[in-house]
């Protein structure tokens, strides 16, 4: 018997009129591992993770989520209950902080669900009832948790908004931690981070997948990173898969060098070659 | 001086009530960016709300006027918050994602609603409520003029404080008004944090309805008459307080209820009662003009 995957995607497309986004992708992410989706601007990758969280209606597909909590069809729940009930939890290629409200703020709202059913639906909370004070003060500690592990713990009460950039970053990646994900999708984290920010989010990265025990999903263009913390990696191409193992194997994969890593074996080709390249078919 | 400080006095007793009002306008500007304007008229079915209840209490022999306010408080608010609850159901929610204009005619087409059907229901008569509070203390006297608070103004003033109390409370302490907060920011972000966008927008409505609601039996107290029509201007009013304040901010729709209520009963004082909606309103005309946020608003930045 095999292990039923963390998440299952079969046949995945997604068209918006005549273009098609994502062409009939399957693939599997296992817990505790990090899978990476890599391949060049407009794969569809970021379209993968709009139809996982909610935001897009796939037009054929299953997502299949399954953990301790039971078995979800992604594509079926409305956006609130992927993150409740299916507890999949998600960052940003631009970052989506509350700028308005604190660092910790951040944090805490991303436990909303919890400290609504510990105020009993708001009545309580407002009376000061002893349980609703005890969960919020469970909040803050989880969030002063995620706070320190992002090296963020100096600057829990200034506004989100005002934090510089690689602080935003971590902070999102905190806020998503919040929600106790089972599966956490990270859309580029390591964009305009500097090489030690970017070492860093790797160790963050990896002691995440082993402490919490969950399964992350990363969109990521440096190459460090991908090759440096994944376990498997699904390589896309025009919306459609043309190679998926682990980093070795994908790394020596004709397809994928033709298609996307192409640069680095192909130094003295011309860039106009390189170009002609890209537009070759997947698979020729 | 003492004449000043009358006026003072009947001021702030009008202002809470268009502070109350206009706390459901900014509200619900903040959360979805939409004027309700049907809320005036959510106000109008309070105040005939809280008629019909202590009614229906004399008949069923209530005779304990606090008792009797007490009642008609809770009652008044909650069936006034089903309203406001239905009227985002039907009117708002099915045009969320439509395009802006939409829900702002769709609220207009609301609010001439409210009015014709309680005019069917209850007639275009003015309804009297007679005086239930009589008295009051008299604070100062001199030159033959007694400043005088009475209690019916009290009453109006303690519930609006404790109720902004409350309400600030609800606001920046429990897990809804954080949630109100994170959709105001941003609504896709908040769901995706599992909180429930169309459940918070709805209990914003509520809990608008409920405000108004109460200033709409206080309303009923104050002044004594209501009619089908009170909702247009009392709602007219508050707007402005809620664009005198900055719309979005809620010390800001407090604030301006109350400067709105002062204007509006020095003005009568000094110059002409006939003009005081004139006052009030070129009060609006000129915050548009020299500051447009209002007084503790914040610029907004257009999304892209």
């Amino acid at each position: 018997m095999t292990v039923v995957p963390l998440l299952s995607v079969q046949h995945l497309t997604m068209r918006f009129g005549g273009l098609v986004a994502i062409d009939d992708l399957s693939f599997d992410a296992a817990d505790r591992e990090i899978t990476a989706i890599i391949g060049p601007n407009g794969a569809g990758k970021t379209t993968v993770f709009n139809c996982l969280t909610g935001f897009y209606q796939p037009t054929v597909g299953r997502l299949t989520l399954t953990h301790g909590g039971g078995t979800f069809l992604l594509e079926r729940l409305e956006g609130h209950r992927i993150a409740k009930e299916a507890r999949v939890a998600r960052t940003f290629q631009n970052i989506r902080l509350f700028p308005r409200m604190t660092a910790l703020e951040n944090l805490v709202v991303a436990q909303h669900n919890r400290l609504m059913r510990a105020s009993g639906y708001t009545v309580l909370g407002l009376l000061g009832h002893p349980g609703y004070r005890r969960a919020e003060r469970e909040a803050v500690e989880l969030a002063r948790h995620w706070l320190e592990r992002t090296g963020l713990a100096d600057r829990a009460d200034r506004d989100a908004g005002s934090l510089p950039y690689g602080a935003q970053r971590r902070l999102e990646i905190a806020r998503a931690m919040c929600t106790r994900p089972a599966l956490l999708c990270l859309d580029e984290p390591a964009a305009g981070l500097n090489p030690r920010e970017s070492a860093e989010l790797n160790d963050l990265l990896l002691a995440v997948r082993e402490e919490e025990r969950i399964g992350i999903l990363l969109i990521e263009h440096d190459m460090s990173v991908v090759m440096g913390i994944s376990d498997h990696i699904v390589v896309l191409d025009y919306g459609k898969r043309i190679a998926d193992g682990s980093p070795r194997t994908v790394r020596n994969d004709p397809t994928v060098i033709r298609a996307y890593l192409g640069e680095e074996d192909d130094e003295e080709l011309p860039p106009e070659v390189l170009v002609d390249l890209r537009g070759v078919p997947p698979g020729c | 001086m003492e004449y000043l400080l009358q006026q003072i006095i009947n001021g702030l007793t009008l202002g809470a009530i268009y502070g109350l009002i206009a706390i459901g306008y900014t509200m619900v500007y903040g959360i979805i960016g939409m004027i309700n304007f049907a809320h005036g008229d959510v106000f109008m079915i309070g105040a005939f709300i809280s008629i019909i209840t202590f009614a229906l209490l004399w008949m069923g022999g209530v005779t304990s006027i606090p008792l009797a306010i007490v009642l008609v408080l809770f009652t008044t608010m909650l069936f006034t918050a089903v309203y406001g609850w239905t009227v985002e159901r039907i009117a708002y929610r099915p045009l969320r994602g439509s395009f802006r204009l939409a829900p702002l005619i769709s609220a207009i087409g609301m609010s001439i609603f409210l009015q014709n059907y309680v005019q069917l229901l209850q007639g275009a008569r003015i309804k009297p409520l007679p005086p239930l509070i009589s008295g009051g203390i008299v604070l100062m006297e001199g030159d033959g003029f007694a400043v005088q608070i009475n209690y019916t103004q009290m009453i109006i003033i303690a519930v609006t404080v404790a109720l902004m109390t409350a309400f600030t409370l609800l606001i920046t302490r429990t897990p809804l008004g954080r949630a109100q907060r994170a959709c105001e920011q941003d609504r896709g972000m908040a769901a995706l944090l599992g909180v429930d966008v169309d459940r918070t927008i709805s209990l914003t409505f509520v809990m608008g309805a409920a405000l108004a609601a109460v200033a709409g039996l206080m309303f009923a107290l104050y002044y004594g008459v209501v009619d089908f029509f009170i909702g247009f201007l009392a709602g007219l009013k508050a707007f402005t307080a809620a664009v005198l304040g900055g719309i979005g901010s809620l010390p800001g729709a407090m604030l301006g209820g109350i400067l709105i209520g002062l204007i509006e009963a020095l003005w009568s004082g000094y110059f002409s009662v006939e003009y005081k909606d004139v006052a009030a309103f070129a009060v609006l005309v000129l915050v548009l003009v020299f500051r447009p946020t209002g007084l503790l608003g914040r610029p907004e930045i257009e999304k892209v």
